[in-house]
């Protein structure tokens, strides 16, 4: 057992993360799917604090965090309002700029 | 003889400095009418009668002010000057230009007061064609004028573009559309061979100045020489109607009789004549002499067709125009006998300017009294109801074929001498066709005069095309005044001229050679006479003694046909140069089609099908932006990791 | 392969290093978040796709308070899955409950792409580990995390508040700013719309403002038929037709012409002659 282990586990889910991105079409999961590869991001920093021994890894975590909270406010918001709109929450009907 | 060219040239002084003015009086007066518009056309025909009379005037007190024995050089300005190419604007004034000048201001004097009353038809457009006539005189003037081939240039096309105006008078009317075009792309194609002989002489000798040209030439090669030569005569064939470029002179009739008399007649198609006078010293050369006997053929051979096709028409002003093909063929001949002739050739310009000026003013009153009647065969037994036109026609006649001591008799006879004169069989076929061509002359015009003003009045109880009967009168004074004139100088010019013009020109165009021939002077004077006798003659018989029909004969002769069809000229013209080159065009055009345009719309059209093939990948779904996305993401770590690690 | 390999013996050589209680909970908690993963990924509903995230984010919490960042771990759970997830049920009540996705996939071969992208995806990150860890050690967050000491948040507080001071305060303009931002894009404000009273809408109708003063004829009137298909009749017998929506398909209209002139007096009446004995009757 190696702190190792970590880090596959974060690519794995960062890995699943943006499969689900590309694959699902509810704009509420794909963001979901966003969070997922943020928070595998996230343990990735946290394993490299401590591998280094070091806390700056996890202080960039927490920025991460504030930074991934502000996005889903937003986020969420601009997809409650293509909703109102457009009656909507598939990302493939958004498809107006095209060809 | 060419030293007195290369020599002798002085800055102009004195009167000769004025000449600018000449040509300034009816450029000036041509512009204020022109822009000055609807404002001028109370008393716009008297300003443009009065600049040319004025021009008219000050050419006289030049004549008379200047020394002749030399050539003035008169600097204006610099006019074109690029790299080594350096043309000025300047004049020149010698015995050769001021000859034409007095010509051109006089005879155009007289044809601006004419149309005075002739155009009073025509009210609202009169300043218009009098600011053309203007324009036309004041091309013309440099034209004559000029000491370098660029500016003379430069008047050939000024005074083809008033030609082309005038012709087109009519603008309404199809016939003088297409005649004004037609007049006008056959000189250009004249234009080209002059434009290229001016090109060959700047390559050739640095200049195109009459006197570095003049100086240069002597020592030039056969080839050049001839080259240029020819180019010349291109040139003199374009706007001089002579074969093969002859068919846009007749129909050029297609506009007012002032201007057939002005333009058509008197001046500007004798300009290929000045254009070969004026290159004397080229064509005097001794390698020029094939150049020269192109220019006899062309001569020989417009003065046959000119005649041919006038004794078959039936149009007034047609058998004048043909006519003035066939006395210009003369000139060309003359003057492409060289020093033999180039006199006899100016001369005969001379007393031809003033003879066939009152003819067509003559026709002109003749077909304003007749509603514009222009078919002969609708004419007839005018004498008694235009008795001033009648007699000032038939002096121009009279004059025209040669009757003893009126003025053609002089010019031609001279001519057909000098022609005589040449050795071995040239002189004998020249001389002959000359000869012929004098009968024929008489032939054609005796029928012109029996048709027009003796025998029956065949216009009684015929209507014109606009449905009017006919009411022939007596022109009013202004256009009978010049008539007058005119007859008066074809009477008497023929004698003065002949005494003191040869002498005249002598240190423009040089000594005439005498020649002796076969025959004496005195014999060919006889001759000619009696040739030109037979042909008036014959006339009579024909037409004079038995009644002419009103519509033209339809089963006639071969040789009566092909002469009504111009002697195939335009049939020739059609199939030579017409059609081919619009096979040409269409040939050229559908390369253009499928193989120019095919290429760059071709192009275009790969780029546009591929943009829009390629456009198919923007679906403006996210998720497929999203993909590709990650491809590129991929790509980009999997070439870090390359780079790092491999 | 020659990666994979690696990352075997480097997993070997560290195997010493970690006590057998992480370890424990490594192999407790990994596949709980990667089940957690696939299963967002592969819920047809969105609010599973919601619990399987918070169950991958509990875990993935308590993995970050095993590897010495308790901190971390604790705003992970209260922060992230309290406050953030639970927003997003929030939202998913609102709009996209019922939009459940198709099974059916409208982008030819966007599945099959995603798949073979993701997996070379993790083949290159796991690549890039394997290259990049070789002869790393664990150095450990004893020295920061030691009790006698500020312990963990006292050291990452002094890190946010000292070295990463402008960063932090950056964010909290970041946080303002997404604050306004919800606030204006969520924002509907119903009294812009301009709803005029009745009043006003008089005047409007005859200032002309409209295409006619008059609301338009409703369909039916003096017709035959109740349908609104059915033109109403003017006076004189003849069809309105502002009473008929454009929308509507008017060939009934025309069909009922005929009942429409029968109804006029319009239409072929019949002979006034018919109903006169005949002659032969008479006699």
């Amino acid at each position: 057992m190696t702190p190792t282990y970590y880090l596959l586990l974060s690519a794995l889910l960062f890995t699943i993360g943006a499969v689900g991105v590309l694959v699902r079409r509810n704009a509420i999961v794909v963001f979901m799917c966003i969070e997922l590869m943020l928070n595998a991001v996230n343990l990735t920093l946290v394993t490299f604090a401590r591998l280094n021994g070091d806390l700056h890894g996890q202080v960039m975590g927490f920025f991460v965090m504030v930074v991934a909270a502000a996005e889903v406010v937003v986020g969420l918001a601009i997809i409650l309002s293509i909703f109102r709109t457009r009656r909507t929450a598939s990302v493939d009907d958004s498809n107006l700029l095209k060809y | 003889m060419t030293t007195t060219l290369a020599e002798g040239v002085v800055d102009a002084s004195g009167a000769a400095s004025a000449a600018w003015l000449l040509l300034a009086l009816p450029a000036l007066g041509a512009a204020v009418l022109l822009i000055g518009g609807r404002r001028t056309d109370k008393w716009g025909h008297l300003l443009g009668s009065g600049t040319v009379i004025a021009a008219f005037a000050l050419a006289v007190v030049t004549f008379f002010g200047t020394d002749f024995a030399q050539q003035h050089n008169l600097h204006l300005w610099d006019w074109i000057s690029v790299n080594q190419l350096v043309i000025d604007f300047g004049l020149r004034i010698d015995a050769l230009s001021i000859t034409f000048v007095l010509l051109i201001t006089g005879v155009g004097s007289l044809i601006h007061i004419y149309s005075i009353g002739y155009m009073n038809h025509e009210l609202r457009d009169r300043r218009r064609f009098f600011a053309y006539l203007n324009l036309f005189v004041s091309a013309m003037l440099l034209l004559v004028l000029g000491n370098s081939f660029v500016t003379l240039y430069f008047g050939w096309e000024g005074v083809g573009l008033a030609s082309y105006l005038l012709i087109g008078w009519y603008q309404g009317k199809d016939f003088a559309a297409t005649a004004a075009k037609k007049a006008f792309l056959m000189n250009r194609v004249g234009d080209v061979g002059l434009a290229l002989a001016i090109f060959l002489m700047f390559k050739n000798f640095g200049s195109t100045q009459y006197t570095e040209v003049f100086a240069a030439v002597g020592d030039a090669p056969t080839g050049l020489i001839v080259a240029i030569g020819l180019l010349l005569l291109l040139g003199a064939c374009g706007k001089s109607g002579q074969f093969p470029l002859q068919a846009w002179l007749p129909d050029a009739m297609a506009g007012p009789t002032p201007v057939s008399a002005l333009i058509h007649a008197a001046t500007m198609v004798t300009a290929g004549v000045y254009l070969i006078a004026r290159s004397s010293p080229i064509y005097s050369l001794p390698q020029a002499a094939d150049a020269r006997l192109v220019v006899m053929i062309i001569g020989a051979v417009t003065i046959l067709i000119g005649c041919v096709i006038g004794c078959a028409y039936d149009d007034f002003k047609k058998v004048l125009a043909y006519s003035t093909v066939s006395q210009i063929g003369y000139m060309i001949l003359a003057v492409g006998l060289g020093p033999a002739g180039y006199a006899f050739g100016i001369l005969h310009l001379i007393t031809h300017g003033f003879f066939k000026a009152g003819l067509f003013l003559g026709a002109g009153s003749v077909m304003h009294a007749m509603n514009d009647e222009g078919d002969i065969r609708r004419l007839g037994g005018l004498w008694k109801k235009m008795p001033i036109t009648f007699w000032t026609w038939t002096l121009g006649y009279l004059a025209l074929i040669g009757f003893p001591f009126l003025s053609g008799f002089f010019s031609k006879d001279e001519i057909i001498n000098a022609a005589l004169g040449q050795e071995g069989p040239r002189g004998w076929i020249f001389g002959g066709v000359a000869l012929l061509g004098a009968g024929l002359t008489a032939f054609y015009m005796t029928r012109l005069l029996i048709l027009v003003f003796l025998g029956k009045a065949r216009w009684t109880g015929l209507k014109s095309a606009d449905g009017k009967d006919y009411h022939p009168h007596e022109s009013p004074t202004t256009m009978t005044v010049p008539m007058i004139i005119l007859a008066v100088g074809s009477v008497a010019g023929g004698f003065i001229l002949s005494m003191v013009l040869p002498d005249f020109l002598v240190p423009a165009i040089g000594e005439v050679q005498e020649t002796h021939g076969a025959l004496s002077h005195t014999m060919v004077g006889i001759l000619a006479v009696a040739i030109s006798a037979i042909g008036a003659g014959i006339a009579y018989l024909i037409f004079g003694r038995s009644e002419q029909p009103v519509e033209r004969p339809q089963r006639v002769t071969f040789a009566v046909r092909a002469a009504r069809a111009d002697l195939f000229g335009n049939h020739l013209n059609e199939a030579l140069f017409a059609r081919p080159g619009t096979w040409l065009t269409r040939a050229l055009v559908y390369v253009d089609n499928r193989g120019v345009d095919g290429l760059v719309n071709g192009i275009a059209a790969g780029l546009g099908g591929s943009s829009g093939r390629l456009r198919r990948t923007q679906t403006g779904f996210v998720r497929s932006y999203a993909l590709s996305m990650l491809g590129g993401s991929i790509l980009v770590v999997a070439a870090l990791l390359v780079v790092r690690f491999a | 392969m020659s990666a994979a390999l690696i990352l075997a013996q480097d997993l070997a050589q560290q195997s010493a290093t970690l006590s057998t209680g992480e370890a424990v909970a490594f192999w407790v908690l990994g596949p709980v978040a990667l089940a957690g993963g696939l299963g967002m990924v592969f819920a047809r509903n969105a609010v599973h796709s919601a619990l399987f995230l918070v169950m991958t984010m509990l875990s993935l919490g308590c993995l970050y308070i095993v590897q010495q960042a308790p901190f971390l771990g604790l705003v992970q759970i209260v922060v992230y899955t309290g406050a953030i997830m639970m927003l997003f049920l929030f939202v998913l009540m609102l709009v996209g409950r019922d939009a459940s996705d198709s099974v059916v996939e409208v982008l030819r071969g966007q599945r099959l792409w995603a798949g073979v992208l993701g997996v070379g995806l993790a083949v290159l990150i796991v690549a890039a580990l394997a290259r990049s860890l070789e002869g790393v050690s664990d150095q450990g967050l004893a020295e920061e995390n030691a009790a006698t000491g500020p312990g963990n948040v006292g050291n990452i507080g002094r890190l946010i508040f000292t070295d990463y001071l402008f960063p932090f305060e950056l964010t909290s303009a970041l946080l303002i700013t997404a604050a306004v931002g919800a606030m204006i894009l969520g924002y509907v404000d119903r009294h812009t719309r301009g709803r005029k009273t009745q009043k006003e809408l008089v005047e409007a109708r005859f200032r002309g403002e409209h295409d006619r003063p008059s609301p338009l004829p409703g369909p039916g009137v003096f017709a035959t038929s109740h349908s609104v298909a059915t033109p109403a009749l003017l006076p004189d017998g003849s069809v309105a037709p502002e009473s008929l929506s454009r929308l509507i398909d008017s060939t009934a209209a025309d069909k009922l012409d005929a009942e429409r002139k029968s109804v006029a007096g319009t239409g072929p009446q019949a002979e006034s002659r018919a109903l006169a004995p005949r002659e032969e009757e008479a006699e």
